[in-house]
Order: structure tokens, then sequence, then C-alpha cells
């Protein structure tokens, strides 16, 4: 069981959460060519290794964070809101 | 009979007879007897037969290694195939049986086999069974799978009962500081130390007693410091359980315990489970869970009457039971001494083979002191004996390896091989244990999880040291807790006065013997050899080729002997040939513990809408959506499905029908940008959906297929109340929060699912707006021109609910859907019902609604099925190109805008009287082969146009095929039908009647 | 090669098995190979075979990090069937089984394929429509053994499923396709690897790629643990190793995820399952069969977060044991032996890739998600194939790389480009 630190409801085991996928893609704008779209949606890098990803507390608080997980360990390095504004203000409050 | 019962001493209650069924035979024991022990001292020798030859198996062991005495206890449907004899406690009634053999273990017809094995060597079935023996002619599976059902009922071991397991089962979850696995001497001293020390503790041993070797020492000594420690454990708070097994480590240092609660009881109490799976984090775990004794191969090891020395000892020392009078012990190391001692203080007459050619003198000493006959330099070349073992021949040390002895009679044989310590739990988490060499044995190395082995588990051997060991893990595991750095003493591994010596395997030139190293799969020295000759020389393949290790046991005690023939073979060091892994579960578990609760009508969460009981206690039937039970039809006297649809279809078409809609998804979407929200996220205009009116819209993927579709309702600037598709209510709602959060975050747009706080109905039919009137606390609030079509309100209903309406309509006729707070929802139902029985109107059900949506043409997920655009659906007027949205780029691509993709058409059968099926492939008359040009999605029976219609996809749409024939074929239901293809919106193509 | 049958068995018998060689040989690495198979699993084995035996390919290598096999070959249930309906995808998997029903004959190697029906339950009519067009397209398609069974016919055939009335998903059907079955996982890898170093293939283990040599938009060499080869031809097939490859041949991003799917066995049981059973309702998804040797053999969904690691975690044990005993409540009692988990190239539409690359002489035969055992012979086959004459066959002209681009759908489940989402 991997244990992940929400940082809205604390450490909890992972089968409250669910895994949403690589969390350093940066969605192109709406009306961005396609190109960008197929590059986005469909190409990963995939790394074996320390990865930046989205998890969404589901069974919890519903917010989505991102978490920096060794793919090949499971160790996480770090967790925090995906949402920027409120990763600023947990940030500021620490 | 060799085998007795002590007159006194071990742990049993002489005083508690248990009375016990073996094989439909009456025996007895006492309490504290293992099965094992107590047929032992009955004078049985065998319990079980091998795998593939049928040789008769005696116990081997006294603990969770075992691979001989495996046995079914229990009958019906509570019966438990192959238990381990040596770890089922016995109890009152108890039932226990032989199985893999016809008519009992003793005389197994199956043992032909063995007569047979010079042609059963390892992957044999690799080399034939393919065709017509012997050159195996023929072509594909057939012949094989006539010789597969022989050798299916010749494999397997027990038989499993066929009926429901008619216990339950605990699922519990524990948190603590320190878990530590195994009650001996290292275990209760970490367990001890670091409860002093103030952390929470938790220990758990498999046994059904705590202590460990402790246990199987004869010394009042042991006795001593195990009940001090116990003491200590209790007053420091400490959690203690028994019969629990820690079966895997995960991540996290997350440990999977099963606990046996009942399994020893004659009669459990009905409020207890059989057994409890717990889920335990633990900050730290040490695991002090011990060492297995090595067997040696030689000669006919197998037999019935060879166990491990320590096993011999624990026999004597806890059960009372002496399992032979004429004892041979051969070992390679010290460790057996003690044993060989108890036999002889027990009264047996004892002989040691030691295959060390010299002793150290106290050694020595000690042992002729009790009178044990001690022959160095020799060991066993091969067991002799009908059906267990009555005497054996000798090897003896020679310059160059062994050579024939002297016969020696003996009935019980007792083995040390050496040690394996249990690091099997550190296996699961990937660490890969190296070679001890000084100890012939697998070990920890250095790692980094929160993990601590100590006492034998960590090749420490003597009692005292275990206790230092088990201690200074405790210290580690404190110091981490902690975040202390402090130097810790941790005790040398080993111990022994004389070095051990490698003893895998005892053979002699030009001897032919069956020596065993796997015995329950019946693997030989010599299938570790073969598979060497034929190039399986790495660790997995051995393992797969010859299947060493794959029993019920796990290799517990054969996989060394098998990597140390296989490194002689290949002249290398056992290192080099390489390690051994495990996997989780140490011993067996239970299906039924890993499922707990979680069975039968609770597998699933069940869901059931406010209006549940409402619609059953008016004639509903119901049918499973998802989770979900919806209603399917009300069926009225004398109705099955088809009457009662048709009728509803009809009723609500002519006159009003009610339907509970609450299972479709709700989503509450407010804030400043909801607006720009909701345009984003829809492939149609949203931007200018005024304040009162709700809207249709679909919504794509990324990657510009359909995901789901539903109405929005606009109420204010801010407020948007969002309906979903029952089956993709839970996705929207996840990919809105997704895309507000890490997408769109600027957005300042709140999403709130509501599915639960609104009860919805839909009222549909001409006379739906005259019973909505008749409901609402304001009847000029409903008419057509305060609410007309897509129009939305929020009014109350006559008995004061709020309740908020759509003139929305999925039936195709003029209809409303209703939604209150959930608890009004059968106020709500009653008031709507009251008067839609006065326009002689109905309940609907799904089948219903599909009748009438179909009829419509209006698409569900079956049209929708994640692979289709909303051009294939016919939805292309849904699209807008003034603006950008999820999906628009993406659904550009070359392929999805093709001209010959398929589309949604409506579909009628050729010959109005026939029937045909969703399901269908649509193909062309002169094709029935192939991919075929399209398919059916759903059919109905529609009263509407009198005969039986579909909607369905096909290529080009109904332009390119209307007038021509097309079959629907199904040939694996209904056969071929003639069908045409129509518009998909086959009743009131214009929509007035929703409209008027 | 010494030929493999009952009198061959007898023969050895009788004169101790003195007279069995090796199954392959250990050769060294030679300086240069007209096609080097990066991946000595089933897809890479296989590949070799069909290069040798169809393409007279004389010079050709599989590399192996570890030992071959050592992957997914042995970390799956070893379920073979061919209820694939998307064009592409149907005639593909169809040809695959078609080429097991002949593989012991072919190999020489009893690779143990016992054709027991696979037996997919249906829980409502919805579901047995949907099963409908996918067995109906089957038939249509030249595969007779689809069918769709009613309640009275299963219950014959399989009795003891859960038809009482606490069964939370009642069953109604089951969409049946009786050619299908099971095969001994570890006879594929080894007959394959028999075969083909009896064609004269070489199989390099122990021989890891750490860096591949690029000129131009050419592979010229690949560097391992045993040396420098060079290559005319280079085929990765490497699943769960395939990002980590792609990587190293100088490429970034792939439309595949690696997450690790796990698998059970249990104790060896007398006879009490005698097809492939599959069930997928309310979330839910499993699959279980008996082994010969009796363990009853089963598995689920994915871990559902990506993983490297060849371990799995307790969630999917739980879920799985709760589908077991939900279909076959006989199983309360019956223990779980072992479970372990392999990592799975998961891709973004759930079909694979055989395909060319950006670079002239790079072959990629990647993306299995689940399905990759069932396919391992097809996969070979038009793999080599593919190597071979330089163009896709008709049949994989979709399993490419630009099909995402280009907007093909060969989305069996209809799930979109979620790779966690596709079984």
């Amino acid at each position: 069981m991997i244990r992940i630190n929400c940082p809205f409801c604390g450490e909890r085991d992972h089968s409250e959460f669910s895994y949403g996928g690589d969390g350093s893609i940066v969605y192109p704008a709406l009306d961005a060519p396609v190109e960008e779209w197929v590059e986005a949606v469909f190409q990963r890098e995939n790394i074996r290794g320390v990865q930046t990803e989205s998890w969404q507390h589901v069974s919890g608080c519903r917010q989505w964070i991102l978490v920096e997980r060794d793919t090949m360990t499971h160790e996480i390095h770090s967790v925090r809101a995906a949402h920027e504004g409120v990763a600023k203000v947990l940030e500021a409050g620490k | 009979m060799s085998a007795s019962r002590l007159p006194d001493g071990g742990r049993i209650d002489r005083s508690t007879p248990v009375n016990f069924k073996w094989d439909k035979q009456n025996f007895s024991g006492f309490a504290g007897d293992t099965l094992a022990s107590a047929l032992i001292a009955s004078g049985e020798t065998i319990f079980g037969r091998s795998f593939k030859y049928h040789r008769p198996r005696g116990v081997m062991s006294a603990g969770v290694e075992e691979s001989g005495a495996i046995v079914t206890v229990g009958r019906d449907d509570r019966r438990d195939p192959n238990v381990k004899a040596t770890t089922q406690e016995i109890y009152e009634g108890l039932n226990a049986s032989g199985q893999n053999a016809w008519p009992n273990v003793r005389t197994d017809i199956g043992a032909v086999n063995n007569l047979m094995s010079r042609f059963f060597s390892a992957g044999f079935y690799y080399k034939t069974f393919m065709g017509i023996p012997p050159m195996e002619w023929g072509k594909g599976t057939g012949i094989w799978m006539q010789y597969e059902k022989l050798i299916r009922k010749a494999a397997g071991m027990g038989v499993a009962s066929r009926e429901p397991d008619p216990d339950t089962y605990e699922h519990g979850h524990r948190f603590c500081d320190v878990l530590v696995v195994g009650s001996g001497p290292a275990g209760l001293a970490a367990a001890v130390k670091a409860s002093l020390a103030g952390l929470d503790v938790l220990l758990v041993e498999q046994d059904f007693e705590l202590g460990g070797d402790y246990l199987n020492q004869s010394t009042p000594e042991a006795e001593l410091t195990r009940t001090a420690a116990l003491k200590a454990l209790k007053e420091a708070g400490a959690t203690v359980m028994t019969r629990t097994s820690a079966f895997g480590l995960y991540d996290y240092g997350v440990a999977g315990l099963l606990e046996r609660v009942t399994d020893h009881l004659a009669d459990p109490p009905q409020h207890t489970p059989r057994q409890r799976f717990l889920t335990v984090r633990a900050k730290h775990t040490i695991l002090a869970t011990g060492a297995l004794e090595r067997s040696i191969a030689f000669g006919n090891n197998d037999m019935p009457g060879i166990m491990t020395a320590a096993a011999g000892a624990t026999y004597v020392n806890r059960y009372g039971v002496l399992p032979g009078n004429q004892v041979v012990v051969a070992t390679s190391n010290d460790s057996a001494f003690t044993a060989a001692i108890a036999m002889a203080k027990a009264g047996a007459s004892v002989t040691l083979l030691d295959a060390r050619e010299s002793l150290p003198g106290g050694a020595a000493k000690l042992l002729e002191s009790h009178g044990v006959n001690l022959k160095s330099g020799s060991t066993v070349l091969e067991a002799h004996g009908r059906k267990g073992i009555s005497n054996l021949e000798l090897a003896v040390k020679s310059s160059n390896g062994w050579s024939a002895g002297e016969t020696l009679d003996c009935n019980l044989l007792m083995l040390s091989g050496g040690w394996s310590p249990v690091v099997n739990l550190l296996s699961h988490r990937g660490v890969r244990p190296v070679w001890d060499s000084q100890n012939l044995c697998f070990v920890s190395p250095g790692h980094d999880e929160p993990i601590q082995m100590a006492g034998s588990a960590n090749a420490v051997w003597h009692t005292e040291d275990c206790e230092a060991s088990g201690a200074a893990a405790a210290d580690s595991a404190i110091a981490a807790i902690n975040n202390q750095t402090t130097s810790i003493v941790v005790p040398a591994t080993g111990g022994w006065e004389s070095p051990i010596e490698p003893l895998y395997e005892v053979t002699v030139e030009g001897r032919k013997l069956k020596s065993f190293i796997d015995p329950q799969h019946d693997v030989t020295a010599d299938d570790v050899r073969l598979a060497h000759q034929e190039g399986f020389v790495s660790v997995e393949h051995l393992k797969r080729y010859t299947t060493l290790g794959m029993a019920t046991d796990q290799g517990k005690m054969g996989n060394i002997i098998g990597l140390a023939l296989m490194a002689e073979a290949l002249g290398r060091d056992i290192p080099e040939v390489g390690t051994t892994t495990f996997r989780p579960p140490y011993t067996p578990i239970s299906l039924g513990a890993l499922t707990g609760r979680g069975k039968g009508a609770h597998f699933k969460p069940l869901r059931r809408t406010p209006i549940h009981e409402w619609n059953l206690a008016h004639g509903a039937t119901m049918t499973e959506a998802g989770l979900w039970q919806r209603p399917w039809y009300f069926a009225r006297k004398g109705e099955g499905i088809t009457e009662a649809y048709i009728r509803e279809t009809i009723t609500t078409r002519e006159s009003v029908g009610l339907v509970d809609v609450t299972s479709l998804g709700k989503i509450a979407i407010q804030g400043p940008d909801a607006t720009e929200f909701i345009n984003r996220i829809y492939s149609n205009a949203f931007a200018k959906l005024p304040i009162g009116k709700a809207r249709y819209g679909i919504m794509l993927r990324d990657d510009g297929i359909v995901m789901d579709d539903g109405t929005t309702w606009r109420f204010s600037d801010t407020d948007y109340f969002m309906t979903t598709t029952t089956a993709h209510a839970a996705k929207v709602m996840v990919w809105l929060e997704e895309l507000l959060q890490t997408r769109w975050s600027h957005l300042k747009v709140h999403v709130t699912s509501v599915s639960e706080q609104w009860a919805g109905s839909a009222v549909a039919g001409p006379k739906s707006r005259d019973v909505l009137s008749a409901c609402v606390e304001d009847a000029t609030t409903v008419t057509n021109d305060a609410l007309p079509f897509m129009g939305v309100i929020e009014t109350r209903l006559k008995n004061g609910a709020p309740c908020r309406i759509a003139r929305i309509s999925f039936s195709g006729e003029m209809a409303y859907e209703m939604y209150v707070g959930s608890d009004y929802a059968e106020s709500m139902m009653d008031l709507l019902w009251e008067s839609t029985q006065t326009f002689d109107g109905c309940l609907y059900g799904t089948e219903a609604l599909g009748a009438l949506r179909i009829e419509k043409g209006h698409v569900t997920g079956v049209e929708l099925d994640g692979r289709v655009t909303i051009e294939d659906a016919g939805l292309g007027a849904m699209v807008s190109d003034k603006k950008s949205y999820i999906g628009s780029a993406l659904r550009k691509r070359p392929d999805l805008n093709r001209v010959d993709r398929p589309q949604l058409v409506g579909i009628v059968p050729k010959d109005r009287s026939e029937t045909f099926k969703a399901g269908s492939v649509l193909c062309a008359e002169d094709k029935l082969e192939g991919h075929g040009e399209g398919w059916i999605t759903a059919v109905t029976h529609s009263p509407s146009m009198g005969h039986w219609i579909g909607l369905g996809y096909i290529k080009g749409g109904y332009n390119e095929w209307s007038g021509k024939t097309v079959v629907a074929a199904d040939p694996v239901r209904r056969g071929n039908v003639d069908v045409e293809i129509i518009s998909p919106h086959m009743v009131d193509p214009s929509g007035e009647r929703m409209r008027g | 090669m010494t030929r493999f049958s009952a009198w061959s068995v007898f023969r050895n018998g009788l004169s101790g098995q003195s007279g069995w060689t090796r199954q392959w040989r250990d050769p060294e690495p030679k300086k240069q190979y007209d096609i080097v198979i990066v991946g000595g699993g089933l897809h890479g084995l296989a590949t070799a075979y069909y290069l040798a035996k169809n393409h007279g390919q004389k010079n050709i290598a599989v590399v192996e990090k570890g030992w071959l096999g050592g992957g997914n070959a042995g970390r799956n249930t070893t379920i073979v069937r061919s209820n694939y309906f998307l064009p592409g995808n149907r005639e593909f998997y169809e040809h695959s089984l078609k080429l097991w029903e002949e593989l012991s004959h072919d190999l020489n190697y009893n690779v143990m394929f016992s054709q027991r029906s696979h037996i997919a339950l249906l829980h409502s009519p919805a579901a047995i429509d949907g099963a409908a067009r996918r067995y109906n397209t089957m038939r249509l398609t030249g595969t007779p053994d689809a069918e769709i069974w009613d309640l009275e016919k299963l219950k014959q055939e399989v009795p003891h499923l859960n038809y009482g009335p606490d069964a939370r998903f009642p069953i109604r059907g089951a969409a049946v396709q009786k050619r299908a079955g099971t095969a001994r996982h570890d006879a594929v890898a080894w007959g394959y690897a028999r075969a083909a170093d009896s064609l004269g293939v070489d199989i390099l283990q122990n021989c890891e790629v750490t860096a591949t040599t690029r000129s131009g938009d050419e592979i010229t060499s690949i560097t391992t643990s045993r040396g420098e080869i060079k290559a005319k031809k280079v085929g990765f097939a490497v699943a769960g190793n395939t990002s980590r490859l792609w990587q190293m041949a100088g490429f970034n991003t792939l439309p595949i995820e690696s997450h690790k799917l796990q698998a059970f066995v249990s104790e060896p049981l007398k006879p009490l399952l005698d097809q492939v059973v599959v069930f997928g309702v309310g979330g839910a998804h499993f699959y279980i069969s008996q082994s010969d040797k009796g363990g009853m053999v089963f598995g689920g969904d994915i871990d559902w977060y990506k993983s490297y690691a060849q371990r799995g975690n307790l969630p999917i044990v739980q879920d799985v044991a709760e589908c077991a005993i939900s279909i076959l409540p006989c199983l309360g009692r019956v223990r779980l032996l072992r479970h372990w988990s392999g990592v799975m190239d998961m891709s973004m539409d759930g079909s694979p890739f055989i395909c060319k690359t950006p670079l002239r002489n790079l072959y990629l035969n990647a993306g299995w998600n689940y399905g990759g055992f069932k396919a391992s012979p097809a996969s070979g086959w038009y793999f080599a194939d593919l190597i071979a004459n330089d163009r896709p066959h008709e049949t994989i002209e979709h399993f490419n790389l630009e099909r995402f681009a280009q907007g093909v759908i060969l989305d069996e489940r209809g799930a979109g480009p979620d790779p966690k989402l596709h079984g």
C-alpha cells in the first residue's frame, strides 16, 4: 500500500485516491494546433524513476494533487495541491 | 509400533483428552496437540501421497514448512483441502482425512506411477502428449486434450468443496510503531525492549502458543525466560496476537496479517468470524521469523519416518511424543546435537551421523554421556523400508567423496543439512538475499527498508544471541522512529562451535538413487541434473522446468539443495548461480479471508434511488443499471414485460407517464466563471444560454470522441445545474474537477455533486402539463408561456416542497423533469401519481423509456460507446464552429472525418411482422461475411409504428442505404433478418409534440 | 536437435535420460548480425523463429538482459482467445489462435494449448446485446466457435458458478469462444527458443542493451553487457522496458504507460473448473481458470497507478479475491498460494504496435496491454514479416504509432486515451 500525504487530509492509503496520469503535461490551449494536442494527449515519457504525476483524493477531499513518486520503488518525494492558487496559499501558510 | 506418547513432559494437557477422526477412524490426543503430533503418538506413519509418483508421505517437520503430511480437514461445505497436519490444532470432533490417494493414503493405486518414474523425468510432458504416439503424429490440439483430461484427474492435491463457504470473515486495520513478527527468543526480546521504550508494539505469532523455539526446549530456564517476557509485554501494553501469520510485506511498511480465529475450535461461537485479515501499517518491522532446517538428498530420503532433527526434538519436548525409539540423526552441523540428546533422554536408542570428520571433544563427550552413539565422517546413503523407514545404508567419507558403508536398523531418521533463515517477508520487498558462506544460508543484505532481521532469521543460532539480536533490532527501530543515531551492537551471526560443512546430496559412484529435493512435487536430484543437461541453468528456469519449489510449501525445504546441485553441475558457487526469491503469501491464505464481507449481495454497493421503495410498492420490477437498481417495468395483472412496456409506451404517448430519473448524475456548477467553464466543456454553444433556460449538451473527451450528454439548466448568472447520464455520472464529476484544478485553475468555478441530494421524476405525455399544474403550488408557473420548451423554473409543490422543473424531453412528448430534495421524493411521487391517475396515466420503467427514445432516435450509452464522433451520432448540429472546446482540436483528425464512417440510422424489418435484435451486424445483402456495414445498438417494438424498430450505425448513413435491403445478421442468436434503413427520427421528426 | 516424441521419452527413460541435449545453445555473441531482436520474451523469440522459418533469415540474434522468458512470459494467466472485433484486431488475434492450434506440432514442443473454452459471463439484456455484436462479428469473420449461451446451457457446462439468489449481479448468460483456452506459458518461451535455436538463431542471455549507436536515420550497432553488436536491422520487443529502450535509441515519448498487473494462483486442487471464466460487471474485472497442475489461476485489474515495480499491493489482492468468491462461492476456503506481478505496456487505445519507426532499420513491437500472451505467435509472425519485407502486412496496417494523429480508432473498450483503462 502506498501511503500518500494529502495536503488537505494527511497521510492516507493510496486506495482512497485515484491515479490520474503524467502530471508534467501542460495541455495546450483549446485552439492550439492538432499536432500539439496529439502530443499532449497521446505521447508519454513514461519515466522509470521519479516522475510527477496527478492523483485525485477521490474518496476523501476530492482534491487533485501532484505527487513526485519513484515508479520503480513507489517512494514519494513530494506532494502538493494541483490547483496552482491553492498550492500557493498552502505553501505560504507553512 | 515404534512411536509412543511419553508418560510425562511436553506442553500438552494430559488431563484433557481430545477425540477426533482420521480417515473415518476414531483417535484421541490431548489439548495442545497438533494433528501431526496426535497421530504420530497413535502410531500413524503415512499421512499423504506425493503429487506425481504417489509415494507415501509421513510427517517431515513440525511447522509451516511441512511438505509431507498434507491432509483434508472438515467435510461438506466446510471442507479444507491441503491443510498441513503439523499446524492444525486438534479439537473435539475434528474430522481429517488423507487426500490425493485411492482408496486411501496407506494403500494407493496411484503408486503405480512410481514404477514408471524412470520415464517421468523433469519436463517429460513438454516432449510428448502432442500427437499419436510414438512419433506424435497428427494435427491440432485434440490429442493433447485427451491426455490432458487424464493428467488433470491425476494432478491436483485435495478436493475443494463445491458448496458456498458458509463461514464469515472480517477485515481489520491497524497502525503501530513496531510490528514484530515471531515470538521466539529474538521476537520476544525485541517486543519487550520496544514496548518498554514506550512504542506501540504489535507482536504476531503464527503458532497457537507464544515462545517460538522456547517451546521446543526442555529446560526450565527457557520457560522462565518466556513467561517473564510475556509478563513484561503485558505490563508494557503491547498487543500480542497468536494464530496470526504475517503473510506478506507491501509498500510503506504495510503488512498483511491473517488471524485464524476459530479454526481450532470444536464449536465456534456464532458471532465470531472464522478468520480475520488485517492490514497493518507499521513504522518499523522486526522480522524474528526464525529459520527452517534443511533436509539432505540421499536415496529414498522422502520415506515416512524421516523428518528434520529439530522436528524430532519438538515432538518430544513440546508434544510429549517420541516419534521413534530407534533413532538415527544425520547432520552436517552442531544444531542436531541437542535434538539427539532429547531423543536419548526420552528413552530412544540414538546414533548420530555427523558428516564432518572430526568433532570438538566437548561435543562428542556430551553426546556420549547421554548414550548417543556418535559416528563422525558418515551420513546416510539410502533409506530402506516398505511403508516407512526400517533401516538405512550409511555413507562413509572417503578420499574421493562418499562410499557405501554398513546398514543400520532404525525407525526414525532425523536430518539436519543446515538452516535457512526465513527471509521470505523481506524478499517480498524486492530485497534479494545474499549467500553467507560461513553459515551456508541466504541472509538479508544491507537495505533501505524500515525492516530489521533478528535472531535465527538473521543466521544467529544460539538462544541467548537471538535474545540479544532481538534487543538490538528493537534498538534500531527505536532509534529510527525517534530519529536518533546511536551505535548499536549487533550480535555476530553463526555461533556453532565447529563450522557447518556443505552437505546437500549424498551419492556414491555407480549407485542409482531416488533422492528428493522437493518431496511434494517429486523433484529429484537427477531432475536438477537433467535440467542442467538441457540448458535450464538459471535458477528461475530450473524452478519452472522441474517445478522445484512450486508446491504448497513454496520451496521452504528444498530450494537451497536445488540451487546447490545446480551450482555443482555448473562448477560454480551458489551465489554465482543465483538467489532465491519469494513471493507472498508466506503461508497460503484463504480467499474467503481476503474477501471479508464483500461477497454475495455485498460484492459491490447497491444504489437505490429515494423512490425505490415507492416504485416497488407501485408494482415495479427492477433491473440493474451499473450499480443502480431502476424500475424496468410496472406490470399490471396478467402482464409480462412485453405487454407492460408496450402499454406504458402507448399510455405515455397518449396521456401521461411518470418515470424515476433520479439515477442521472447531477452537478451544481457555480461561480463567476461558470458560463465560461460550461462553454469550454460542451461542444455546442452555451455562452448565451439565458437564465431560466436549459440546453442539451454534448461533452467530448480530449480525443474528440463523445464522452457524455445531458442537459444543463441556468438559474442565475453564476448558478448552473448539469445532468449527466447514469453511467457516466462519476466520471464526468471527476473530469470537471480535474479540469478546474489541474488545467484551468484560474477559472473561478466550484463544482459539487448533487446527485444524491435531488430526486427526480420525468413527467411525459400530452397530459404532462395538466399533471404538473395539479401538483405545483402555483399552476400559473407551468403554463406554456411561463414554462416553454427548454424552460426552467424553481417553485414549490403543493405540499410546500421546493422543486425545480425543466421542460425537456427524452421521450419526444411534451415532458418535464422535476427534482425535489431527496427527502421529499416520495411525497413528490404521491402528488404526481395522484394527478397522473386522474388522466389514466401510468408509471413506466426503463424498457418503455427505451422504446420512447428509440422511436425518437435519441441516443444513449449504447450508441455513444466511446468510439463515435458527434457526426457519427447524427448530432452534427450540436457543434459550434465559433468556439474552441475540449475535443475541438482532435476531432479534426483525418480518420474521424471520413465520409464513409458509420452513421446513426433507424432500422425496420422488411417484413414488418418480423423481429430482430440489438447486437446484430448489418450486412449488405450480397455480402454476408466480414465486418459488415454497421451494427444495431437498440431495438424495441414501436407501438406508434406498429412493428419492431431499431437504431444502429451503418457506413454512409441512411442516404446511402435508403430503399436498399440490408441484412441484420445475428448468427449467434436470431439468425438473419432482412431490414430497411430509415431516418433515426422515426416518430414526430419535427418535434412538434414536445414543443406543443 | 533431438526430436521430442513419446518414443524419445521412452528411449531416454531406459537410458537414464542420457540422450537429452541442451534445448538451446549458449553461444558467444558474434560481431555482427543481419537482424538483432532485443527482448528474449515470447514476442522476441517468436519473431526470431518466424524470421528464420518463414523468411529464410540465417543471421539473427535475440538479446535478452536476463534469462529468456523471464519477463511477462511467466507473469500472465495463460489465456488464449481471439474474441476481438475491430477490423485489424479481429484478423490479427484470429491468426494468432490458428498459430496456437498447431504450435506444439510446429515447434515440436508441447505448449499444452488446451482449447477448453473462454466463457464471458453476461448479467443483463444489454450486456448480452453488446456481446452479441462482438460474437456475431467473430462468426462473420470466420470464427465458427463464437456462441451466446443462455442460462440453462451455462448451468450445465459450468455448474459451480454463483447462480444463487444472493448474487449481486445475477448471471443471465454467457458469450463463449470454444476454441479459446489456456497454454503452458513457460513452454511457449522454451519451445520458440529451442525451435529458433535449431534454425540457427543465436539466443544471447544475460546480455543487456546499454546503448545504441546511430548514424543518420539508422541504428548501426547496439552496446550490450556482452559487447558491441552490429546489426543491419534491429527490432525491439521488450514489454515493460519499451520506453527506456526507445529513449536509448534517441527518442523521447511513446503512446505507452507502464502499469503493473498482478496474477494469482491457489493451492492445487482436484479438477473444479474446466473452462476459462471471465467476469466483468459493476466495475469488476476478473478471469479464472484451473491449471493442469490443479491451481486456480486468476487475475483482475492492473494496480491502477503507473509502476515499474514487479510487486503488487493489497487493494487489488482484495478486489480480485472478492471477484473470485462472487462468481465461485465455493472458493472461500481455497487458499492463495502465490501472487506476483508483471509490468505491462499499456497503450493509449489498448491496441499494440508492430510498426516501423522514424529510424530506417529500427522496428517496434510493443504496447500489448494485458493481451500479450495470446498474441505472441501472431506478434512474432507479423513482426518477422514487417522486418523481412520492410512494410507492414495489411492486417497490422494500423498497429503503428501514427494512428493517434490519424484518428484511427482501435479501442476495443471505447475507454479513450487513458492507458490504465484498457484491460
